[in-house]
């Protein structure tokens, strides 16, 4: 009861400095006036986009926004001009009277003391705050002002603001954020040791740690330029594309198999390949963007003849939308799942390219949004045309239902040899096509795949911007044509967005996947609008942003925390520190893989099956289809990267989702960062992990050198750096003892380097100057196991 | 209540991270103090015995002896009503209607009827509440499935384990607050998927844990090559000695976060295979559960680490037994699933019973929809099959404050239609709510700028259901 009590209150008065906190935070960064007191929103302007709208949008709109259906009392407040006008039940009254609160009837409703009468309405279980309320009175007070919702009008690049410290800022990132700083009481961090800023900007920008070999040059190189060098050595690595391919396979929903109960083996590893091999070439994103969205068009516009391979590139790209879960369930009814699936490439185009919930318009209009239900399924209707069945066959019918393409080894051969295609067999992919008639798009009413109502034509809303038929064309290359156009608010901000979240772990805009009114706001609204404008007139150069980004003096800082980092902005919005943050699910396996030596560097082709506890696909299969049991791979194929792990949707590999990854059910544009117990049971006994510090260990077992030297070395090649006296004593302490253990038991030395299927030279030694070496190969191989689990060895 | 004392405490196995109070949004909590019940809570604890594939109610508790009368007659278009039909039986021409080949008689005070496959449940009737009016819109396994665990069709949802450990937490700090146990009968099978407990959009700490019978009882609870506990204990300690040394340089409280995550991580390679370890199980339970329990991954082995996991504090226990998707040879497979379940399903409420704890403890019973009337294809003269039906299906619970001995609900004649007092899927998740103490309406999650929760805009409490 007592602990309850304490949680309660714990919980609550937390809560308390939180919110008190995120007002501080809302104040300041909104506010130019340099301190940041929660009251200063009170005493200063009211703005409706980021002090009213929040509040209107997340407590009132449900009954009175947009959802014409749902609407209570007729009353709208989500635009100015039906907040102002009369009552609908009594024209003489108004929601708002600009400059008098208490003749508002918003505002007299929120105060009343009777229950009956008070907004929001008990039944709803939403309250207004103290603060929220006297903040909608000193709105209403200065005259009620509406604005256009933020994210919905173009981004303007502003001039760079003026900072106190000039000496700071390395790039124009940096005016932003330390104006920010500054405003803000706070100073930027110091800049990273080389050691860990090198480590820092490997992970991030080909997501392998640096080599020993790298820290020595990098250490000993004192031109001024030494860091930028090795980020261009680094933006030129083939293993920058598979790094940057990750996060958007996540968003295109990327498996191995097609999901779904039976859930079969499907081949879209071209794609993927594709994929990295657009990022490592450097398309453009507007090229990025289209060839997905259209590449089919684009070939058929230009009479294009599928039998060349060149042609054939852009139509495998559009095998993007293609990766939605199919169905094998003998049972089902086609339509329905056809409609699924162009449901799914609706949300995921809305959710990837746009920031908003599409898919809250699929059955009604957008609660909060000003996307209707109509505006839903015209933009479904540029989806709706491909010839395709919702169910084509069950279990291993196939593994590229039509519409798809066959790769043949000629086509790998002569052009498309950024395909690792393993064998001589064709492989088929999945790819968008238009049907030749026009398939007719309705509202489909609440949803509902057999209730169509009104028909509708491919169209976007004109909020966002106009559909111009005359500029664009009426199917997805129109579409394309729409996000890559330069008055669209939100292609780019949204992808600039994105890659900011890659590099410090959160967005401008926190909310990466709603940029809607329900979004957070931007901590940074001016840098999110340069950022976006100049991305898209350098002709959405990615590889130029990313290295805009790590040459930003801000990224190039200590991730140190200080208490007043901790009381002033334990969130990190302002970036007045570099963010400490956990590797992803991918990156943990290739850690361990890259810094034993065991990593196969092979890029792309059929996704690999490593190590896995066994009988999890067993125990969880209905019984059919090839992927019924686990048939593990052996070789070179048990070393590959994370991001080639096999990914069977019912069953994704359990140490990946131990750390977060993505299940790959559907787009997903941000995944969570948690520190769980059973992460420490996968660092700690996973055999790949094993297997990596044993192999470690045994390398070093076997050179020439003293104990020490050989601690220092495994320490400087997991922990990328060198370490220090302290910790080096402690490994020294604990090497000496599991020696002595392993020397009194050799057995258990013998097991320790049996594991893992990567031959042992100590383990199969005959001569007694290898057999010798166990014990010390043994302890190391603890050492480094321990290295492993450092807090610090997976963070960046 | 005593039982559990030593567990309490604990939060959920995310709730024992140093709070997340600065990475999370002040909205996602909207004042709602986690880890507490909205109001005194019947049942602290579930234990959901999922029955994979959809079991035949007309096989197992509905006793409709119109259809053995009317046995290869037409359904009726009247009865039918357009209800639509799934791409195994659209194409038929006729729906003859098919009757249970096994028997049925009366059990209990309440004259419960059951039928002779599940005699085991028979003997139990007075323990248990029975549905007879549980109906979906899903048609098809996966949405179904997805939909009685998660509340909607689509998948990405959390599972009601994951709400309930969002919710209220768990009573035991060495053990995941949401464990998921697996199991296959012999009859035909639908398979099962991760997202069937998956965590959704709630923090990944409220995901299912699976225990497996395999190697580790927990995915990675142990060191192949090294069972030396006095070694990882060594390892811990200068482990926690390093990372501290690491948090001077630092400051981040998530490094003092994951020494406490190794610890937990050490405890619970004791706890676990203490708990998963049933060969000490004394010779009554052994012949209560029967002796399959004894044999890893079977229906009775996880009926019997239910009741474990359940007595140790572990807020939602959910199992999946697969093997009920009857479309032919019905007469053939039934038995050999009900022989599977029948008996470790009543021993479980009988051992609850028996240890004081069926009060606070809810079992439930049930799959993801039912089974036609008429038969799919066409019967033969002893056997037959039967396709899937939405509109009424039975389940049933015990304990937990559910009124015991009673029968809820009522099917016409035919057993197609409901004709008195339907449970829908949001309404049966409001009440398991309910009964756990929470007001389903309120335990929300702010999710892409819309609250979630599990019955989504739908539900209400069924008083009926609860004594």
């Amino acid at each position: 009861m007592n602990n309850k009590l304490l949680t309660y209150l714990l919980t609550n008065k937390l809560l308390l400095i939180l919110f008190v906190f995120l007002c501080c935070i809302t104040s300041a960064c909104f506010l130019r006036n340099g301190s940041s007191a929660s009251t200063d929103a009170i005493a200063g302007e009211i703005d409706y986009n980021y002090h009213i709208r929040p509040i209107l949008s997340d407590r009132c709109f449900q009954c009175h926004g947009p959802d014409a259906n749902k609407r209570e009392a007729n009353l709208r407040l989500d635009t100015e001009e039906a907040a102002y006008a009369g009552l609908k039940d009594n024209p003489k009254f108004h929601a708002i009277v600009p400059g008098k609160p208490h003749e508002s009837a918003v505002w007299l409703r929120i105060v009343t003391k009777d229950t009956a009468d008070i907004m929001p309405p008990l039944n709803s279980n939403l309250k207004l705050t103290e603060q929220e309320i006297t903040l909608i009175e000193k709105w209403i007070k200065q005259g009620a002002k509406y604005k256009p919702h933020w994210a919905f009008t173009a981004p303007q690049k502003t001039q760079l603001p003026k900072v106190n410290d000039t000496d700071w800022p390395q790039s124009p990132i940096d005016y932003f954020t330390l104006a920010k700083m500054e405003e803000n009481g706070l100073k930027p961090n110091e800049e990273a040791d080389k050691e860990r800023l090198l480590k820092r900007v490997c992970l991030d920008i080909t997501g392998l740690p640096p080599s020993l070999e790298l820290q020595e040059r990098f250490l000993n190189d004192p031109s001024p330029n030494a860091y930028e060098k090795v980020v261009n050595e680094l933006l030129t690595s083939p293993h920058y594309g598979e790094k940057m391919a990750i996060s958007w396979l996540d968003v295109a929903r990327y498996a191995d198999s097609h999901g779904y109960q039976d859930d079969g083996l499907r081949t879209m590893w071209p794609w993927r390949d594709w994929v990295i091999h657009a990022f490592n070439k450097n398309y453009s994103y507007s090229k990025f963007l289209t060839w997905q969205l259209a590449g089919d068009i684009i070939v058929k516009n230009q009479k294009g003849n599928l039998q060349n391979p060149r042609m054939k590139e852009a139509v495998l790209a559009t095998g993007f939308n293609r990766n939605h879960k199919i169905t094998q369930e003998g049972g089902v009814i086609d339509e329905e799942y056809r409609v699924e699936y162009v449901t799914d490439r609706t949300n995921t185009f809305g959710k990837t390219f746009l920031a908003l919930t599409y898919e809250c318009a699929k059955c009604h209009d957008h609660k909060y949004d000003p996307i209707k239900q109509k505006d839903y399924y015209s933009a479904f209707a540029f989806f709706n045309q491909v010839p395709e069945k919702g169910l084509f066959g069950t279990i291993d019918a196939s593994f590229a239902d039509p519409p798809n393409l066959k790769l043949t080894s000629k086509d790998v051969k002569r052009i498309l040899n950024f395909i690792n295609k393993r064998d001589t067999a064709d492989v088929s992919v999945m790819v968008m096509q238009d049907a030749d008639t026009l398939r007719k798009t309705h509202v489909l009413s609440r949803g509902n795949y057999d209730q169509p109502s009104e028909l509708v034509e491919a169209q976007m809303p004109n909020f966002l911007l106009p559909f111009n038929q005359k500029k664009y064309s009426k199917n997805r290359l129109g579409l394309a044509q729409w996000l890559t156009d330069e008055k669209n608010p939100l292609t780019a901000r949204v992808f600039v967005n994105r890659i900011w979240q890659e590099f410090f772990g959160r967005g401008i805009v926190k909310t990466v996947g709603d940029f809607g009114m329900q979004g957070e706001l931007p901590s940074h609204p001016q840098l999110l609008d340069w950022l976006a404008v100049d991305f898209r007139t350098n002709h959405w150069n990615i590889k130029r942003l990313v290295k805009q980004i790590v040459m930003s003096a801000t990224y190039k800082q200590s991730a140190a925390i200080t208490k007043e980092h901790l009381a002033k902005d334990p969130e990190n919005v302002l970036l007045a520190r570099a963010p400490r943050m956990r590797l992803s699910a991918e990156l943990v396996r290739d850690f361990v893989l890259t810094t034993s030596g065991l990593l196969s560097p092979v890029i792309g082709g059929p996704s690999v099956k490593p190590y896995q506890p066994k009988g999890l696909w067993e125990v969880a299969t209905s019984g059919r289809g090839s992927l019924k049991s686990y048939i593990q791979d052996h070789g070179d194929s048990l070393y590959r990267r994370g991001m080639y792990v096999f990914i069977k949707r019912t069953v994704p590999p359990p140490s990946m989702l131990i750390f977060d990854a993505s299940n790959r059910d559907q787009c997903e544009v941000k995944r969570s960062r948690t520190n769980t117990p059973l992460q420490a049971l996968v660092m700690l006994n996973d055999l790949v992990i094993l297997e990596s510090a044993r192999v470690l260990a045994e390398k070093i077992a076997l050179e020439n050198s003293s104990n020490e030297d050989k601690i220092k070395k495994a320490f400087r090649t997991v922990l990328c750096r060198n370490g220090k006296e302290k910790e080096l004593t402690i490994f020294e302490k604990y090497f000496t003892s599991e020696k002595e253990v392993f020397s009194q038991n050799p057995q258990k030395a013998l097991k320790l380097l049996k594991v893992g299927e990567k031959p042992s030279l100590l383990a199969s030694a005959k001569t007694q100057d290898k057999t010798n070496l166990r014990p010390t190969a043994a302890a190391l191989m603890q050492s480094v196991l321990m290295m492993y689990n450092l807090e610090e060895a997976i963070m960046k | 209540m005593g039982k559990m004392a030593a567990g309490i405490g604990g939060l959920a196995l995310g709730s024992l991270l140093v709070p997340d109070l600065f990475r999370g949004s002040a909205d996602d909590a909207e004042g709602l103090p986690l880890g507490i019940a909205h109001f005194a809570p019947k049942a602290k604890r579930v234990i959901y015995l999922f029955q994979n594939g959809a079991p035949s109610q007309y096989e197992s508790f509905e006793y409709k002896p119109l259809l053995n009368k009317m046995a290869g007659q037409e359904l009726p278009d009247s009865i039918r009503m357009g209800q639509r039909l799934t791409g195994m039986t659209a194409s038929q021409a006729k729906f003859p209607l098919v009757g249970s080949y096994f028997k049925f008689a009366q059990y209990g005070q309440s004259g419960m009827w059951m039928s002779e496959l599940f005699p085991n449940i028979a003997n139990i009737a007075d323990d248990i509440c029975m549905i007879k009016t549980m109906h979906t819109e899903a048609i098809n396994h996966d949405p179904a499935l997805t939909f009685m665990q998660t509340g909607a069709q689509q998948g990405n949802r959390p599972s009601m384990g994951a709400w309930v450990s969002y919710g209220l937490g768990s009573e035991n700090k060495n053990l995941p607050a949401f464990s998921v146990l697996l199991s296959r009968g012999k009859g035909n099978g639908q398979g099962v998927y991760s997202k069937l407990w998956s965590n959704g959009f709630l923090d990944s700490t409220h995901q299912g844990v699976v225990f497996s019978s395999g190697e580790d009882p927990i995915l990675y609870l142990n060191n192949p090559a090294n069972s030396d506990r006095a070694s990882h204990r060594k390892m811990l300690d200068h482990l926690a000695e390093l990372n501290n040394m690491a948090y001077d340089d630092f400051g981040d409280p998530e490094i003092k976060a994951k020494v406490q995550q190794y610890e937990m991580a050490y405890r619970m390679q004791t706890a676990v295979p203490e708990l998963t370890d049933l060969s000490k199980e004394p010779d009554y339970i052994v012949k209560m559960y029967g002796p399959e329990c004894l044999v890893p991954g079977t229906f009775a082995a996880n009926c019997l680490l239910a009741r474990k996991l359940s007595e140790a504090g572990v807020r939602f226990v959910q199992l999946y037994h697969q093997g009920w998707d009857q479309h032919g040879n019905l007469v053939g497979e039934m038995p050999m699933q009900a022989m599977d379940t029948d008996r470790a399903s009543a021993a479980l409420i009988t051992d609850l019973k028996q240890r004081g704890l069926l009060d606070e403890t809810l079992v439930i019973w049930g799959g993801e929809f039912g089974r036609t009337n008429y038969v799919q294809g066409t019967a033969s003269k002893d056997n037959y099959g039967r396709d899937h039906h939405p509109r009424a299906y039975c389940t049933f619970m015990a304990g937990g404050g559910v009124k015991p001995g009673t029968v809820y609900g009522e099917t016409d004649d035919f057993g197609y239609n409901i004709v008195k007092d339907p449970v829908h899927i949001n309404d049966f998740h409001a009440t398991v709510m309910h009964l756990m103490g929470i007001n389903h309406e309120k335990l929300t999650y702010k999710h892409l700028g819309r609250r979630y929760r599990l019955t989504d805009l739908a539900g209400k409490v069924l008083p009926g259901l609860m004594a």
